[in-house]
């Protein structure tokens, strides 16, 4: 168990069909050598949470650029807590007003990456959290 | 310009500026770049002349409105008309988005865009569970023909265009349109506009999707049937790269995929007996303006030659305007950054500009808040100006096609005209656009130009001002922002249930019953009951709910 790999689910969430994101950074967590899983489009925040819990994820990565992210992740982070897996980090991303990043660090999204984080910021992040959350 | 001693004097001219100019002055300033590319990565040349035109002969180039279009589809191009100035908008209900577009009307816009909520979109009532957080919030929401009559209240649908966004549930919009215009009085032979129901981009780039992709072909032929017959100055259709591009997608893949579309499009009416020149005419596109202003202008004539050539040459249209391909543009979102958002308006500035130059119909520019909201009042007024000071300051458009006979963009345009019938030889070698689609070829494709831009953007290859070069510590500008009215859900569902109980329940289903039979026989054109289903109120979540019991729901194999 010493040293495996980070372990992210990137999920798209809700209607919205804004895959471009998403998909560059599942990849860019690839290629910097930890386990990426995708869900695909369309989830709902329960498919999403069950899922993280199920792939025993280190960092789950939601992706809505709709606008409906102040009605979807409060209720992934609900999931996550009923599933006792409010140790999993949850990160979002996407097109997010400011007054709701501070909105949803408050409930517990543990970093909010906007459009045009470059990709070795999004790494250096993503295992910074990891980093802090390990020892398990 | 097939002037084969031009080209000699030109060469002998160039070679002998390479010896006596260029070589001391590099030795003395190297240039700042290795190479020189275009943003699709064409190898750019340091300066062009009338060698790197040898491969286009003037007929290749032309005159405005006629074969191969390179030069517009036109002869007059704006001096006749200019394009159409048309501002996307689309939040909360009807009456929400019908206030906007009187503003917009009344700012000198010349024509109406619709943008429609994600339930719209998807198919789902806005009381639905799928639906909860999006009603209202990224266009407007419509569920029944009441909520069409509250969107177009008080504007004269026959003298005013009008394009909707819509795709999987094109066919419902349109259907409401019809029995709106009929309910209305007006002439159908006069409504002119677009649905965009470009279903086979939507399984390739912007993923809106309901039924698997064979279904959504024979409900996008009734759509292109139906208006052949009934709406002579209606496009049924919006092929579009503007997705594509927005995906990842450069531009010669834009291009070259929006035609791969085009193509099973045409196929798909063909083979059901409707001859090419009935429907041609009215099959109308949509590309984006991206920042590589040359590139862009290049993009629009060469897309236009191409399809003048597939539509000869591989359908065998024999009506010029069955070639002439006409498009609506919109500037890059993709471009506009959350830092210094004012910088924005000079990006969509310059791409409207490309559009202009490059022969757009029809236009939309963004809006500088683009990158934080769907846009306010005033962004889209700063935008419109934009289009306006382009129409009546410049000048640009007192002559058609401007550009043609630059070497450079003639160069250009034959190349990406070639790259083009390149990728669709690679199609047809694939089995064809459906298989490539079925297959993930072009999501591939579209994903690894993303990647490949994401990471030169992170290396600084890829510039973006405010973003990774002139980069200003935090204090982003405040701009005033579009704010969501929290009562709309609520405003939305109150009607939807208002016009349930309104209604003749019986007739709603008989209706129903029968949209499910006529979906088993793929020879049925389901515009005519779908009319009627709307007319009888019936809801567009339970349309398709019902149809989704016959032709089953779409899964993608995602891959990144």
């Amino acid at each position: 168990m010493a040293h495996r790999p980070i372990r992210v689910l990137v999920a798209k969430v809700g209607l919205d069909g804004h895959d471009r994101g998403a998909k560059i950074v599942a990849r860019c967590l690839r290629d910097a050598g930890m386990d990426v899983i995708y869900t695909g489009l369309h989830r709902t925040p329960e498919e999403v949470a069950a899922a993280a819990v199920q792939e025993d994820v280190d960092v789950l990565g939601v992706s809505v650029l709709s606008g409906a992210h102040m009605t979807l992740i409060p209720r992934i982070v609900e999931q996550l807590r009923q599933a006792q897996a409010g140790d999993i980090l949850l990160v979002a991303g996407g097109v997010i007003p400011d007054e709701d990043v501070a909105a949803l660090r408050a409930m517990g999204v543990a970093d909010v990456l906007l459009q045009d984080t470059p990709p070795d910021v999004i790494v250096t992040r993503i295992r910074a959290l990891a980093a802090a959350r390990q020892p398990r | 310009m097939d002037d084969r001693d031009e080209a000699a004097r030109a060469a002998a001219m160039r070679r002998d500026w390479e010896d006596r100019e260029l070589r001391h002055f590099l030795e003395r300033q190297p240039e700042a770049r290795a190479e020189y590319r275009t943003a699709s990565g064409l190898p750019v040349n340091r300066v062009y002349t009338p060698e790197d035109v040898r491969d286009t002969p003037f007929e290749e180039i032309g005159l405005p409105g006629r074969y191969p279009f390179t030069r517009g589809p036109y002869p007059t191009m704006y001096r006749g008309r200019l394009w159409t100035m048309r501002q996307i908008a689309g939040f909360g209900t009807g009456e929400d988005t019908n206030r906007r577009f009187r503003y917009l009307i009344g700012q000198g816009q010349t024509g109406l865009s619709v943008d429609f909520d994600m339930p719209t979109l998807m198919g789902y009532d806005s009381d639905d569970p799928h639906a909860l957080g999006e009603v209202g919030r990224e266009g407007v929401a419509v569920d029944t023909l009441e909520d069409l009559e509250a969107l177009f209240d008080g504007i004269d649908l026959e003298r005013i265009s009008v394009s909707m966004t819509i795709n999987p549930t094109a066919w419902i919009l349109l259907a409401m349109y019809v029995a709106l215009a009929e309910a209305r009085g007006y002439d159908l032979n006069r409504l002119s506009g677009t649905v965009q129901a470009d279903i086979l981009k939507e399984y390739i780039a912007q993923k809106e999707w309901i039924f698997p992709i064979r279904p959504s072909l024979r409900i996008m032929r009734d759509m292109i049937v139906f208006c052949a017959e009934r709406l002579a100055r209606y496009n049924p259709i919006n092929i579009s790269g503007y997705h594509i591009s927005e995906a990842g997608a450069n531009s010669i893949q834009e291009v070259a995929f929006t035609m791969a579309n085009a193509i099973a499009y045409v196929e798909e009416v063909t083979r059901s007996g409707v001859p090419v020149d009935r429907f041609a005419p009215r099959l109308a596109f949509y590309f984006v303006a991206q920042a590589d202003f040359f590139e862009e202008v290049a993009k629009f004539r060469a897309a236009r030659r191409v399809w003048a050539k597939l539509m000869r040459e591989r359908f065998g249209a024999r009506v010029p305007e069955s070639m002439r391909l006409r498009f609506h543009c919109q500037t890059a979102a993709i471009t506009l950054t959350k830092a210094q958002p004012m910088n924005n308006i000079v990006r969509t500035a310059l791409q409207a500009l490309s559009a202009v130059l490059g022969g757009a119909q029809s236009l939309h520019t963004n809006g500088l808040d683009e990158a934080f909201a769907i846009p306010s009042e005033e962004a889209m007024k700063v935008a419109l100006r934009t289009q306006q000071i382009i129409a009546e300051e410049t000048r640009v458009p007192n002559v058609a096609d401007p550009l043609g006979g630059s070497y450079y963009v003639e160069a250009l345009t034959t190349r990406i005209e070639a790259e083009v019938f390149r990728i669709l030889r690679t199609v047809d070698e694939l089995g064809g656009t459906i298989k490539a689609i079925e297959d993930g070829w072009f999501q591939r494709e579209i994903a690894d130009t993303a990647y490949d831009v994401a990471r030169r953007k992170a290396s600084g290859e890829h510039v973006v001002i405010g973003v990774n070069k002139h980069v200003e510590p935090a204090a982003d500008q405040p701009i005033a922002l579009h704010r969501i009215d929290p009562s709309v859900e609520a405003r939305q569902i109150a009607r939807l249930q208002a016009v349930r109980q309104g209604r003749d329940q019986a007739t709603v289903t008989a209706l129903l019953d029968r949209l499910e039979r006529e979906a088993q026989d793929p020879a049925v054109n389901l515009m005519p009951v779908t009319i009627d289903l709307v007319r009888a109120r019936a809801s567009m979540g339970e349309i398709v709910a019902r149809l989704r019991r016959v032709f089953g729901a779409y899964a993608e194999r995602p891959v990144f």
